[in-house]
């Protein structure tokens, strides 16, 4: 872990719900999403197992949909006493305090902020930059060549930007976002470890925690993120949604590698 | 009845819900004549220092706060405002712990502190009453206070720094006890019951 002398800080684990029309569901790249639970009782589980933080992000494009992830977030918060971050089509202000006022600690950000990346400094002088995460999905230009970049997606990951990855990363935390939230849609669902040239990559660039997501698959996996990747945080779901492997037997198999974990 | 001291910035929610978990009874209010009849007093806070003063000052807070009697626990900024001085904003605080807080300026070292860190009590006090030395508690903040004469439990993140605070009636914890799951709300408990 060559930056960051963060000491015993405990290196973080977040279970990610994605959360369409008040179910949480999953897909494999942005796609085939199916169900995978209640998004209250599977808060609560994670939380019990041993979850350091959750994610809920709105993927409802309807504003039923979207009225029901705010009621699931207060319930969340009075289910559970553990930090989460909330997130998807939060694009204004008042949303965010409203999010923070229903019982969320962060809210993140990506297209309303590709869009307008003032919002982030909006959010953070209205919430403070510990509350405002950047997320940003990213593809590499060119697959085999990480010195190519990675074009930044918006919209669910079905548009292209003309923004490269880690640019924006520097230029969304000079902002005011005090957290990157780093998918790779090339590992997203697939389950065949994180792109550790992307978490490389931006850890170097910018001084605020950085957050791997897409392609947790197993213990080494999460454990290269942590060693290789330089991540402070890795995000996962589809192997907690699956049980392919609990909470309890990531974070004991990360300690047993001397990567700093909360076990209760 | 536990006063949830509102002066519009922080996130009282989820303290209000933690302490529902614990079944104690609290209100959230920005009167000072309302939360003088509470028995105990926490002053949340999340946001910058310089916002919040003045939102406290603005609020008819300040001096009911610098003359409070009540047992007063503060919560991260909440904790921070109750030293002399932040260096966030160049802001004059409230004064009621002997101090200076300052940010974190460890070359490498990532700011926001985000996360779990370990918490190693330095005296006895009954905040930490049935809490292991170095239990886990949830932080997040750019700034801290170096230990001092109130300091009553330390962390390490770069540099050594103020986990928890107490002079007279009042306590202070940099970290998050309403986010820290059952360590958190068993030093919230101790609180209420010992403090």
């Amino acid at each position: 872990m060559e930056k960051g002398n963060s000491g015993m800080l405990a290196r973080r684990i977040i279970p990610c719900l994605d959360v369409k029309d008040g179910r949480v569901v999953k897909g494999v790249q942005f796609e085939n999403i199916r169900d995978a639970g209640d998004p209250v009782a599977l808060a609560e589980r994670y939380s019990a197992e041993g979850a350091d933080e959750l994610v809920l992000l709105d993927i409802s494009a309807s504003r039923e949909g979207r009225r029901t992830f705010f009621d699931i977030i207060e319930r969340v918060a009075r289910a559970v006493q553990i930090p989460f971050t909330v997130g998807g089509g939060i694009s204004t202000v008042d949303e965010v305090a409203s999010a923070l006022a229903a019982g969320a600690d962060k809210v993140s950000f990506n297209t309303a902020a590709v869009l307008r990346p003032e919002l982030l400094s909006e959010a953070a002088a209205r919430v403070g930059s510990q509350a405002v995460v950047a997320a940003i999905d990213a593809r590499r230009r060119r697959p085999g060549d990480p010195e190519a970049g990675w074009d930044v997606w918006i919209r669910g990951g079905s548009q292209p930007t003309e923004l490269e990855a880690v640019e924006w990363a520097r230029r969304a935390v000079g902002l005011g976002a005090g957290e990157l939230l780093a998918t790779s849609m090339d590992r997203d669902g697939m389950q065949a470890g994180y792109d550790l040239e992307l978490l490389r990559a931006l850890s170097r660039a910018v001084n605020v925690p950085v957050i791997a997501s897409g392609g947790a698959g197993s213990v080494g996996h999460v454990a290269d993120a942590f060693l290789q990747g330089n991540a402070d945080a890795v995000l996962a779901a589809s192997i907690f949604h699956d049980g392919t492997v609990t909470l309890r037997e990531l974070k004991q198999g990360l300690a047993a590698l001397g990567i700093p974990m909360r076990l209760q | 009845m536990i006063g949830i001291i509102d002066y519009g910035s922080g996130n009282f929610g989820s303290v209000r819900n933690a302490l529902d978990r614990l079944g104690a009874g609290s209100f959230i209010s920005s009167s000072p004549a309302e939360l003088d009849r509470a028995e105990k007093l926490i002053l949340p806070g999340v946001g910058a220092a310089g916002n919040a003063m003045r939102l406290i000052a603005e609020s008819g807070l300040e001096g009911w706060l610098r003359g409070l009697e009540a047992p007063l626990l503060g919560i991260c900024l909440g904790m921070q405002l109750m030293f002399d001085y932040s260096q966030e904003n160049q802001t004059a605080c409230l004064g009621l712990v002997p101090g200076t807080v300052e940010p974190f300026a460890v070359p490498g070292l990532r700011t926001p502190q985000i996360g779990w860190n370990r918490v190693y009590p330095a005296v006895e006090d009954p905040l930490f009453r049935d809490i292991p030395s170095g239990e886990y508690f949830y932080f997040v903040h750019s700034y801290y206070a170096a230990p001092g004469a109130a300091t009553v439990a330390t962390g390490i993140y770069g540099v050594e720094f103020s986990a928890a605070v107490t002079r007279a009636n009042i306590r202070g914890v940099q970290f998050h006890p309403e986010k820290s799951g059952p360590a958190g709300l068993r030093l919230l408990e101790n609180f209420i019951s010992l403090c």
